[in-house]
């Protein structure tokens, strides 16, 4: 959610329980306010909060100009000091997917993972336990860039692509309409499209290029991991990630506002297939 | 369209002159005259305006030579351009011909000559001008505006000046502004009707017919859909005008396709309601009744009454700390759950009631309520165990009147063990839910234990409808208000804790006999309570206790043995039956007797069950103490000393580090007895069969030989 409407936001997502408490609303407003300054971003999203056994992480996200580049992701303990984090990368990610449970609350702690590697003495060839550490930092990294990449989502229309290459937001985006916030392909994933090209060229035509360039949620797998709500009658529709639970997207139809938070463990929904 | 707009532009000229005067120092009105003959090529009607601004530029000529160049442009593309056009009908279409403008881009003064070119409003020439006439003509357009019937070119664009470029739009907006100029000046139209006849006819003419000929281009109507290019620019370039978006050169292609949308928009129909709104109406509808509910009759002894018995807990307040724990729904929402409960005791016979919390659900999320009723008011449901138990014994009359007895299965089902008695156990509370505050609240059944022990083998998400079947395996029994009955039940056995000390045990301490039955059950607030710091809280787990029941692997809290019944049910006929397969005697099963430490929670894999915060490091004296769980996500306790509540918002699961793995179906049970009867026996191969038969066949042949013997003994004997 933009960090400059955060409490209309927030009240926005409060269906799901989890929000925050006015301290840390009060310490976010002034705090992401500074880095928006500090770091020179166009934009500041707060992303949410990451809950650990000992304390929890805060997360915001800076974006440049051009919506679809790479985002910069700040945490926090106490919502008021930030530090950046590394941007993922692929081994980040596949190192720390051994990792299960629930995160601990302090960055520096490690993670203990023990693994049978081969090795090569001479002619010998014996396997040998070796016990890797990954740090929470790094996990933090993987599954916020995993998050984002699985289930953080716009509505269609709200960014459109120029022919220069760059994404902006749309200004003149006056919101969904009641009949297309119901259906699941108003929604696009907010990335880097990945299916976009195994559409055929029936479906492609139908596509505007400067408003369709992302992948929209209808294909998604497992299919229903999406439950979509609408709350205070028809007034808000609101959409919750069943693989990643306490992702809660919001949209308020024929208005501007949307945006969506994360609150939750940070551990994806393994057994979705047998819950549906 | 001219004629619409001669008398106007007769009034307006009127106008223009006397504006012209005004904003345009030191150019006379004879000045516009000037530009207008120039402008020979009113090429718009609308033009007509704009040129009769530019006329009043101070460099009427100059520019008014430039724009006649580029009138040479628009001539081109322009066909016939009506006689009408070079009126320059203020009035006329608004939409300046765009194409045109392109053309005029090029020259700057285009704009100048007005007259002729209104879209001319060309980018370049004489920024300053241009700016200048923009300048002037602002409130001019306003007035022209006002008066003229198309708008859209009319409205002052300081703007213009801006953008230097060369872009389309540019021009256009330019081309505007002259129009608008042009409207501004008044008179415009006369004069450059006047001077036109004055100016070089021949060049005008050639002029005038490209523009006219741009226009009419314009003015074509698309095959497909219907627009044409002038409207449409008009429309939009009205729409720029009014809303003045920042950077619109940027945006402009959305505005455009905004545009034609908007064509497509419902116009508002005051005889017919909207469709989509319908359910937004409907439960603000609602709402509204709850808000209402307050204004019965006799007001004021309800009143009264209400304060006296208190059945509604202080919910605002709850959720105020909540949110000091970052839980909560909202305030609003908040309010509207605390008058669907206030609606809620007010309808039935309560004796106290607490909001339990919300399950999300995948079409619609569920309220729950915990209620306890009056002594004596409990609505009493039909009692359902018995009719199976008849059943099992007809069927096996039945079978014994078969004259060719099937083999009979000795499978017995297990002894369902039966639900728990009202407020007692796991049915001590009875739980009401809605789905949105404003909708009816719906009873749930009490709970079973089969139930309880089945939800903790699968793990659905709730759809949101009580009527829903839970598909799942084991199968579930029944539907899914049992089964959301059952989490209820095991997320409040499992959660719920209250500080050390605040609720106590019955006086009457008892008898240790029946201690079997259960352990102590009862329990009741402890009125010399006197808090407990809200530090020493967060800090040890052991000042926390539970105060329900832990719910057995049986099902119930209070352990049933179900051997004593079985001896029972023996003598209610089922003699056959002699085999028990069930153990002689069950090991009873014992929980943790109630209002234990939540010290002694097991942990899950390395895990601590609670997670305890204070709620804010940074005024830590008006701190609360926060708990969550760890193995219901989403359950939360607060306590600030002397008040504490409990909560639960989520999807109603619990938590596993590891994945759910479904149970395996067991092994086919051996029902009938094997014997001869049913076991199915093999074919007898060739050589058997054959053995078989050679032996038949020598018990054959020595009958045979036999009777021979005799027959011969016999014939003999006849002899």
């Amino acid at each position: 959610m933009d960090a400059d409407s955060l409490l209309l936001s927030l009240e926005l997502a409060s269906g799901s329980g989890q929000g925050l408490s006015p301290d840390r609303r009060a310490s976010l407003l002034t705090s992401l306010m500074l880095v928006k300054r500090d770091y020179r971003y166009d934009r500041v999203l707060f992303w949410g909060r990451i809950l650990g056994l000992v304390a929890d992480y805060y997360i915001a996200q800076g974006l440049s100009e051009d919506q679809l580049a790479p985002r910069k992701t700040l945490y926090s303990l106490n919502c008021t000091e930030w530090s950046l984090l590394p941007p993922a990368t692929e081994e980040m990610v596949a190192q720390s997917s051994v990792v299960k449970g629930r995160f601990m609350g302090d960055p520096s702690y490690e993670y203990e993972h023990t693994e049978l590697q081969k090795v090569n003495e001479g002619d010998k060839v014996f396997e040998e336990e070796i016990v890797v550490q990954i740090k929470e930092e790094t996990r933090l990294v993987s599954v916020i860039d995993q998050i984002d990449k699985a289930v953080a989502i716009i509505p269609r229309g709200a960014l459109f692509k120029t022919p220069f290459g760059p994404t902006h937001v749309n200004r003149t985006f006056e919101g969904l309409s009641l009949s297309e916030a119901k259906k699941l392909s108003s929604y696009f994933h907010f990335r880097e499209p990945v299916e976009l090209k195994n559409k055929t060229l029936l479906e492609k035509a139908d596509l505007d290029p400067s408003l369709d360039f992302m992948d929209s949620l209808e294909h998604d797998i497992p299919k229903g991991s999406w439950s979509i709500q609408m709350e205070r009658g028809n007034a808000l529709v609101v959409l919750r990630s069943l693989l990643w639970p306490g992702l809660t997207f919001y949209h308020a139809p024929r208005t501007k506002h949307y945006g969506y938070i994360y609150v939750g463990t940070g551990e994806k929904n393994m057994d979705l297939p047998f819950m549906l | 369209m001219e004629d619409s707009t001669s008398p106007k532009q007769e009034k307006e000229n009127q106008e223009k002159l006397g504006e012209a005067r005004r904003s345009w120092e030191g150019k006379t009105a004879a000045s516009p005259q000037y530009s207008e003959p120039e402008s020979s090529e009113p090429l718009e009607a609308k033009q007509g305006p704009e040129t009769g601004r530019q006329s009043r530029s101070s460099r009427p000529w100059s520019p008014q030579s430039r724009a006649r160049t580029p009138l040479g442009g628009p001539a081109g593309p322009e066909t016939s351009s009506p006689a009408p056009l070079s009126r320059r009908e203020p009035s006329s279409t608004p939409s300046p011909p765009a194409p045109a403008r392109q053309d005029l881009a090029a020259p700057p003064q285009s704009h100048r000559t007005t007259s002729a070119i209104p879209e001319a409003g060309t980018p370049y020439p004489d920024p300053l001008e241009q700016s200048s006439d923009k300048r002037e003509s602002v409130p001019l357009h306003t007035s022209q505006s006002e008066r003229n019937t198309f708008q859209q070119s009319q409205q002052p664009k300081p703007h213009p000046c801006g953008p230097r470029d060369v872009s389309y739009n540019n021009a256009k907006q330019k081309e505007l502004r002259f129009d608008v100029f042009q409207e501004a000046d008044s008179n415009s139209d006369c004069d450059l009707q006047l001077p036109a006849p004055g100016g070089s006819e021949g060049a005008p003419s050639m002029l005038e017919t490209a523009i006219q000929n741009a226009k009419a281009y314009l003015l074509k109507t698309s095959s497909k859909s219907g627009f044409n290019l002038y409207d449409h620019l008009s429309n939009m370039l009205t729409k720029i005008l009014n809303e003045r978006p920042e950077n619109a050169v940027d945006i402009f292609e959305n505005i455009s396709q905004d545009v034609k949308m908007a064509h497509f928009s419902k116009k508002f129909d005051a005889l017919h309601n909207e469709n989509e709104m319908l359910p937004t109406y409907e439960i603000a509808e609602k709402q509204k009744a709850l808000f209402l509910q307050g204004h019965l009759e006799g007001v004021d002894q309800e009143l009264e009454d209400e304060i006296a018995e208190n059945a509604l807990p202080n919910v605002m307040e709850s959720a105020f700390y909540f949110e000091q724990a970052g839980v909560g729904l909202g305030t609003d929402e908040t309010y509207r759950i605390f008058l669907a409960l206030k609606q809620l005791t007010d309808t039935h016979p309560i004796q106290r009631c607490r909001f339990w919390g919300k399950i999300l659900g995948l079409e619609m999320n569920y309220i729950v309520a915990e209620v306890e009723f009056r002594e004596g008011e409990d609505e009493e449901e039909v009692e359902e165990e018995d009719v199976a138990e008849e059943r099992d014994n007809g069927e096996s009359e039945a079978d014994e009147d078969e004259e060719d007895e099937l083999p009979k299965s000795f499978y017995k089902a297990p002894q369902a063990i039966p639900k728990e008695e009202s407020r007692t156990g796991a049915n001590k509370y009875v739980y009401f839910v809605c789905n949105e505050p404003g909708r009816p609240w719906v009873k749930l059944p009490p709970v079973i234990p089969a139930q309880i022990v089945i939800a903790r083998k699968i793990k659905k998400f709730f759809t949101g409808r009580l009527d829903a079947p839970v598909i799942s395996y084991p199968p579930f029994p029944g539907n899914e208000s049992n089964y959301l009955r059952a989490q209820i039940a095991r997320i409040s056995a499992g959660t719920h804790v209250s500080p050390l000390g605040f609720y106590q045990f019955g006086e009457e301490e008892g008898e240790e006999e029946e201690e079997v039955e259960g352990g102590q059950n009862s329990f009741e607030e402890n009125p010399d309570f006197e808090g407990i710091q809200v530090i020493d809280l967060v800090e040890s787990l052991s000042n926390w206790v539970h105060h329900v029941q832990h719910i057995l692997s049986q099902g119930r809290c209070n352990w049933f043995n179900s051997i004593q019944k079985n001896e029972e049910e023996e003598e209610e006929g089922e003699e056959e039956d002699e085999e028990k397969e069930e153990p002689d005697y069950i090991e009873q099963e014992v929980g943790p007797p109630l209002l234990t430490p939540i010290s002694e929670d097991l942990e899950i894999q390395n895990i601590p069950p609670w997670t305890t915060r204070l709620s804010s490091n940074l005024i830590p004296q008006y701190a609360i103490a926060v708990l969550q769980s760890n193995l219901w996500p989403g359950a939360c306790a607060f306590s600030n000393g002397k008040k504490f509540e409990n909560f639960y918002i989520g999807w109603g699961h619990k938590y596993s580090p590891d994945n759910y793995t479904p149970p395996v179906p067991p092994p086919v049970y051996q029902e009938y007895p094997s014997g001869p009867e049913i076991t199915e026996m093999d074919d007898p191969s060739v050589e058997e069969e054959q053995a078989f038969r050679a032996a038949q066949e020598a018990v054959l042949l020595a009958a045979e030989n036999e009777e021979s013997e005799e027959d011969e003994d016999e014939e003999d004997d006849y002899d």
